[in-house]
């Protein structure tokens, strides 16, 4: 009886870790934005997944919002210490989320690269109006506000 | 009959009322005020009347950097615009089309406060927001 009983506890925690990656990319649990993240930075563009970079890039972004990619995006210091501390709290820490990228991008990362290289993702995809560029998420990952990055979910507009 | 009870009530309960009135009104972060009391504030800091005419065109035009608030709002923003990097849709940005906007004044400052200075490489003066809020509120359906 104790057994099958481990066997059942064994399955049952597989079955719940199954379930917590069901809707994650292979390689990264979903977190739920903290609200005023999503509240601010999502006002622009996605609220992308702090597991997506380093502590490092995410310490360099918030120093640095009145220069973020072009734009004045500066928050006052509260918002922006609460919001560094939790992307701090829930940075990648993944072998493949350890390289600092250039310019801190996502889209340069070199995991990012190879998901979405010419094999992948034809060149031209990138210059439709639809999608406008590798940072707009969610022109292609139909789930992507919801933190989703499902292969299963992915429809590139024409 | 009046002790020494009742005197140091009267004397410590209103001042620490309006004290914490003003900590409450100072540290608040959201402020609820209409579109049309924020352009009464406005005005009254540039001490002129705003001109609407005026706001359209600092709306329009750039002002000698990449971007004109037209670059993500539209022209006239009555209809939901994008934005001009990420091509993030915005939800339309006269109050006519958009009960959210300018009711908010820490979120109306924000904003002002950002692009223009992306727009403008400075802080908007409150005679151009008052104009250019002036303008927004001409736009009805």
């Amino acid at each position: 009886m104790t057994h099958s009983f481990c066997k059942s506890i064994v399955f049952a925690g597989w079955l719940a870790a199954c379930a917590v990656t069901a809707n994650a990319d292979s390689a990264s649990p979903v977190v739920t934005p903290l609200p005023v993240y999503k509240q601010e930075c999502a006002a622009c563009h996605l609220a992308y997944p702090p597991g997506m970079l380093p502590a490092a890039s995410w310490q360099r972004l918030m120093g640095s919002l009145n220069k973020h990619y072009g734009t004045d995006a500066s928050l006052d210091k509260v918002v922006t210490q609460d919001i560094a501390g939790w992307l701090k709290a829930n940075a990648g820490t993944y072998k493949r989320v350890s390289e600092e990228p250039a310019q801190d991008r996502i889209t340069k990362s070199a995991w990012f690269l190879r998901k979405h290289r010419d094999g992948e993702v034809p060149a031209d995809v990138w210059k439709r109006a639809s999608v406008g560029s590798p940072a707009n998420c969610a022109a292609c990952h139909t789930n992507a506000a919801q933190g989703s990055f499902n292969e299963r979910d992915i429809k590139i507009p024409k | 009959m009046a002790n020494k009870f009742t005197y140091s009530r009267k004397f410590i309960f209103s001042p620490l009322l309006l004290v914490a009135l003003v900590f409450s009104v100072a540290g608040s972060n959201a402020q609820a005020a209409t579109p049309a009391e924020q352009l009464a504030g406005y005005t009254a800091q540039a001490g002129t009347p705003a001109q609407p005419a005026k706001g359209q065109q600092l709306f329009t035009t750039r002002h000698g950097k990449e971007w004109s608030c037209a670059s993500c709002h539209t022209a006239t923003p009555t209809v939901e615009g994008k934005h001009a990097s990420t091509g993030k849709a915005i939800g339309p940005l006269a109050p006519a089309f958009n009960a959210e906007r300018f009711t908010d004044t820490a979120k109306t400052e924000k904003w002002f406060r950002r692009n223009c200075n992306d727009v403008m490489g400075r802080e908007c003066t409150p005679g151009e927001k008052a104009d250019v809020l002036a303008w927004l509120l001409t736009l009805k359906r």
